[in-house]
């Protein structure tokens, strides 16, 4: 899922600064799930904000709603005879959702109440990690299942660097070195000789370095399935 | 590997069999030219060819395309390091053109420290390609005269090509596959991390010997003489990938502050000793980091002249 973290209060205060009626937006996707931007977490920032602006001598009315997803058009529609009625809408959702948003409803400002950081899942209560850069071309299976791209730091084909020591990566000790994990499961496995010839060059245009992306199910725009 | 391939200086000296002595300079935090020539006076005469680091640390420096031309003028032979941390594909085979128009015959790839040491952590990577593809890339403009996309290239870079090894880095077993993969890739010499932990080294060097590596590869063992015991203690501590024992930071405290440079140049003499001794090691690289002057007393102390 995609995973993001809240932007602090003296931010989402600065975006706002100037704005008396506002509208928290949750959102029932993946910011649900990583406990970020779903229905508690909206009321909880209405309520934050509310206080705060109190505190500064500037009550503002705060209201918070969720609705099932904030990329999906058919739900965003869903806010129409709402839209109009605050001076600003922050929305919880990933950075998609405050995109389709102000696609849909170009008068109105929306501001990002969450930094979209990953796609990852949670490892233990309350802990989630990076697992997939999005590159558009999926070969984690000549890596024994674990992806460097997304989770070496150099993102290197031909691991591990001169920098990893004790199974951690040099770039931050919270960090373990992929590499290391993904060598230790070739040997475990008598496959070591996977690692041993050079890879081919990594074709990036699926990637976001070539533009934009789109994905096209024919059936689907065409009705057939 | 006898057939030449690239006609550097270096080349010649170690297919002829000699035991290689090359050297390091770190470009200038600034485009102080003359900085560098400087350095560049202790550093001829005393090595076969001298490195020059590409924004090593992840700190931002003069460029080493710009360095290695720098040295070219002064008449040394320079060693192209290039990282994948700062370049694309097409970056990276543009500088090698231009390197090799520019007098260039060896260069070393690298993957680069992590910007996050460095001095612009703020900074996006790159990392479209690894060092690994970096030797093969190198090869293929070499051999097959053809850029990554095939096209044929107009005057094609003849480089010898190096790679770096660490074989102090984890997991210690898989260190001699990824060496081996490099000289799979390409690397026609290896230039190694600092050594200081010299029994480690010569387990890693049984391996490579036993599996016949050297014999397809120079491996030149990396020297680094400590200034002092503060410096022993930083590098052990902050420069990711070093190997540094309790017993050498204890040897250089055990003298006078005074005398910690001259035990640093000891402990170095004595490894490079027991490099020319150790089979499957061809050379030594220097990296006397910020004390280029001293590279004359310590190549005249090795007894590694007259260079060949």
């Amino acid at each position: 899922m995609i995973v993001a973290d809240r932007k602090s209060l003296e931010e989402i205060l600065g975006m706002v600064a100037d704005r008396e009626k506002l509208l928290i937006l949750g959102c029932k996707g993946c910011v649900t799930v990583c406990n970020v931007g779903g229905l508690k977490e909206a009321e909880v920032l209405a309520s934050t904000l509310r206080i705060a602006q109190k505190k500064e001598g500037r009550p503002v009315e705060v209201s918070h709603r969720v609705l099932e997803r904030q990329c999906d058009n058919e739900y965003v529609a869903g806010l129409a005879d709402d839209v109009g009625n605050y001076d600003a809408v922050v929305s919880m959702a990933c950075g998609v959702g405050p995109q389709f948003l102000s696609e849909m409803y170009p008068d109105q400002v929306f501001f990002p109440a969450v930094n979209t950081t990953f796609f990852g899942g949670a490892v233990q209560h309350g802990v989630w990690e990076e697992r997939c850069a999005g590159c558009g071309a999926c070969a984690i299976h000549l890596f024994g299942g674990l992806c460097p791209i997304a989770r070496c730091a150099k993102s290197l084909l031909h691991g591990p660097c001169g920098g990893s020591a004790n199974g951690i990566c040099e770039v931050n000790k919270e960090t373990a070195c992929i590499w290391d994990a993904i060598v230790k499961k070739k040997m475990e496995t008598g496959r070591l000789e996977d690692l041993v010839a050079v890879k081919p060059f990594k074709d990036w245009r699926t990637a976001r370095d070539g533009g934009p992306r789109r994905s096209i199910r024919e059936e689907l725009v065409k009705g057939t399935l | 590997m006898t057939a030449i391939k690239s006609g550097s200086n270096l080349e010649r000296v170690l297919t002829a069999g000699h035991f290689a002595f090359t050297g390091e300079c770190g470009p200038p935090k600034g485009a102080n030219a003359d900085h560098l020539r400087e350095k560049f006076k202790y550093l001829k005469g005393n090595v076969d060819c001298v490195n020059m680091t590409d924004n090593q640390t992840a700190v931002v420096r003069m460029s080493s395309l710009a360095g290695c031309a720098l040295m070219k003028a002064e008449g040394l032979e320079p060693n192209f390091q290039m990282v994948c941390r700062d370049r694309n594909r097409l970056a990276m085979m543009s500088d090698i053109l231009g390197a090799y128009a520019l007098g260039v015959r060896n260069m070393l790839c690298l993957s680069g420290d992590h910007q996050s040491f460095g001095n612009h952590p703020e900074a996006k990577n790159v990392h479209d390609i690894d060092s690994m593809q970096l030797i093969a890339l190198v090869k293929k403009m070499r051999d097959e005269e053809k850029f990554l996309n095939g096209e044929e290239i107009d005057v094609a870079p003849k480089m010898f090509i190096g790679a770096a090894c660490n074989p102090f880095a984890d997991p210690f077993e898989f260190r001699v596959h990824r060496l081996a993969t490099k000289i799979e890739a390409g690397a026609d010499f290896i230039q190694t991390q600092c050594i200081f932990n010299m029994d480690k080294f010569r387990d890693f060097m049984k391996q490579v010997v036993d599996k016949g590596l050297h014999e397809r590869c120079y491996i030149l063992a990396g020297v680094t003489p400590m200034k002092n015991a503060g410096m022993a203690n930083f590098m052990s501590k902050y420069v990711p990938g070093m190997d540094i024992s309790e017993s050498l930071i204890k040897r250089l405290k055990g003298v006078d502050k005074r005398d910690q440079a001259e035990e640093g140049i000891k402990i170095a003499l004595e490894q490079i000793e027991a490099f020319k001794e150790m089979q499957g090691v061809a050379g030594v690289h220097l990296m006397a980091i910020e004390w280029e002057h001293k590279v004359p007393e310590i190549a005249e102390r090795a007894g590694v002249l007259p260079r060949p």
